[in-house]
């Protein structure tokens, strides 16, 4: 399944300078280790040591937070859009 | 669409009249139906608490005072520098050095003069921010580090005032309305901050300066529209801006029913919110600082015939799900009233979900006598995933 990535600026600097990528897998673990693997520097930001979401980066697929659509083992269909959003205090 | 969210101006507060000036002010409101005079004096008798007086809230604060939101509270402690001016539109060059909340004053007042300022010039802390909050209807945050954003999240969900919240970084920003009565918070969608360091501020990764002019304005937006009881709020909604690219878009944000603050609500008073967002780590370790136990090692003590003490601060629903063979199940709001039960001598382990609540409970543990207590590092999940398998991850 090919899927499209959301990434905030606070990330895409470490997907060189991409805020949209294009991912492959059948769940949504599958599609962020495939953003990982072609983009190392992704990996610590993106999932703790266990391979899963950090609580301050949430994944919405299809604008549907996946914690409540089980996780990173939720599937994914073709043309699916992945966003994924940092938690950022700016103000 | 109507806005479906009660109304956050107490019904038995009396609208104010509005004298031939204020007509004359408003007209361009008055013209809407979805304003008129009614909405207008709704306006007047609304109190807004802004806190901070920075980038969201000078856009935010200025457009409330226009709009003639009757009452305006401020936070902030700061001093107007230079650095501020590229974006924070209630200060100019000449108040470089003054205090934030004497220069939103003045800006304030000359945009509308009509409008009451209620200055507090003070940090929001756990000592203040319910006593502070408590006097006004709507909260709109505008604060710049996760420990604030917290302490406003959970006051407002313990005291029920609508939390207008924005949030930016370089180009991008987020808006929503949390702590409505049935809506999420924002421990919802990020339960834990980001380790200190890992997510820099805008002092340390930049902010394009306009950038909390389209967010600020935003959440002025949401705070008028709920005072008026029109169009579709925000909440559970995030709106998120990306101005580089001129996207905005929302996505679905839901109540989460194990949040602590507005799910279980075992969240009943304030806590250090400097050390919660100092101590928090990748791992979910949250507060940190008190003694950890890996799960492989407590699994190999308890094996080797070690009596540990195991106790288990989630709530029963989560027990349900999966738990660990010989704990007890106090949920964490419940500790303090069973500590009874328990045996101040004996080595303790605690866990939860992630090991945030649990280090409050051993945090509590340690306060009550415990001698031997351990927050069970990375809680059941991380349990789930080095020691046994068959317990779900959920």
């Amino acid at each position: 399944m090919s899927l499209t990535v959301s990434l905030p600026s606070v990330l895409s600097r470490l997907a060189d300078g991409s805020r949209s990528l294009s991912a492959s897998g059948t769940t949504v673990g599958e599609a962020v280790a495939d953003v990982t693997r072609r983009f190392p520097s992704l990996t610590t930001r993106l999932v703790d040591e266990n391979g899963q979401p950090y609580p301050f980066v949430t994944f919405y697929l299809n604008d549907e937070d996946i914690r409540f659509n089980g996780g990173f083992t939720a599937s994914v269909r073709d043309g699916d859009e992945l966003t994924i959003v940092s938690a950022v205090a700016g103000g | 669409m109507t806005a479906t969210l009660a109304a956050p101006v107490p019904r038995s507060r009396v609208a104010p009249t509005l004298d031939r000036d204020e007509l004359l002010r408003y007209g361009r409101h008055l013209l809407l139906p979805e304003v008129a005079i009614d909405g207008q004096r709704k306006l007047k008798s609304a109190r807004v608490l802004v806190v901070g007086a920075g980038g969201l809230g000078s856009p935010a604060a200025l457009y409330l005072a226009a709009a003639g939101v009757g009452t305006i509270g401020l936070v902030d402690f700061d001093i107007v520098e230079v650095t501020n001016l590229q974006r924070q539109l209630l200060h100019g060059t000449r108040d470089v050095g003054r205090s934030k909340l004497d220069s939103a004053r003045d800006r304030l007042h000359d945009a509308n003069p009509h409008v009451k300022l209620e200055l507090h010039a003070t940090r929001l802390t756990a000592a203040n921010a319910l006593t502070i909050i408590r006097e006004y209807d709507i909260v709109l945050d505008g604060t710049d580090n996760f420990a604030t954003r917290y302490l406003v999240n959970d006051a407002c969900v313990l005291l029920g005032k609508p939390n207008v919240y924005g949030s930016i970084f370089r180009f991008d920003g987020q808006v929503s309305i949390f702590a409505t009565e049935d809506g999420p918070c924002y421990r919802c969608i990020y339960p834990e901050p980001p380790p200190p360091g890992l997510v820099p501020s805008c002092a340390e990764g930049g902010v394009l300066g306009v950038l909390p002019g389209l967010v600020g304005t935003a959440q002025a937006t949401e705070a008028i529209k709920l005072i008026l009881g029109i169009g579709t709020p925000l909440t559970g909604r995030l709106l998120l801006v990306n101005a580089l690219d001129a996207e905005f878009r929302s996505v679905r944000v839901r109540r989460d029913p194990a949040c602590p603050a507005c799910g279980t609500r075992e969240l009943q008073t304030l806590i250090d919110y400097d050390q919660f967002c100092a101590t928090s780590g990748g791992d979910g370790a949250g507060l940190d600082a008190v003694p950890q136990i890996e799960p492989r090692e407590l699994a190999i003590r308890r094996a080797s015939g070690e009596a540990i003490q195991l106790i288990d601060v989630r709530e029963p629903h989560e027990w349900e799900i999966g738990r660990i063979d010989g704990a007890t199940l106090i949920p964490l709001h419940r500790l303090r009233e069973r500590l009874r039960e328990l045996d101040a001598s004996a080595p303790t382990a605690v866990y939860c979900k992630g090991g945030t609540r649990s280090a409050l409970a051993t945090r509590d543990l340690l306060d009550a006598g415990f001698r031997r207590v351990w927050n069970v590092s990375g809680g059941i999940l991380r349990w789930s995933r080095e020691v046994d398998s068959d317990i779900p991850e959920y």
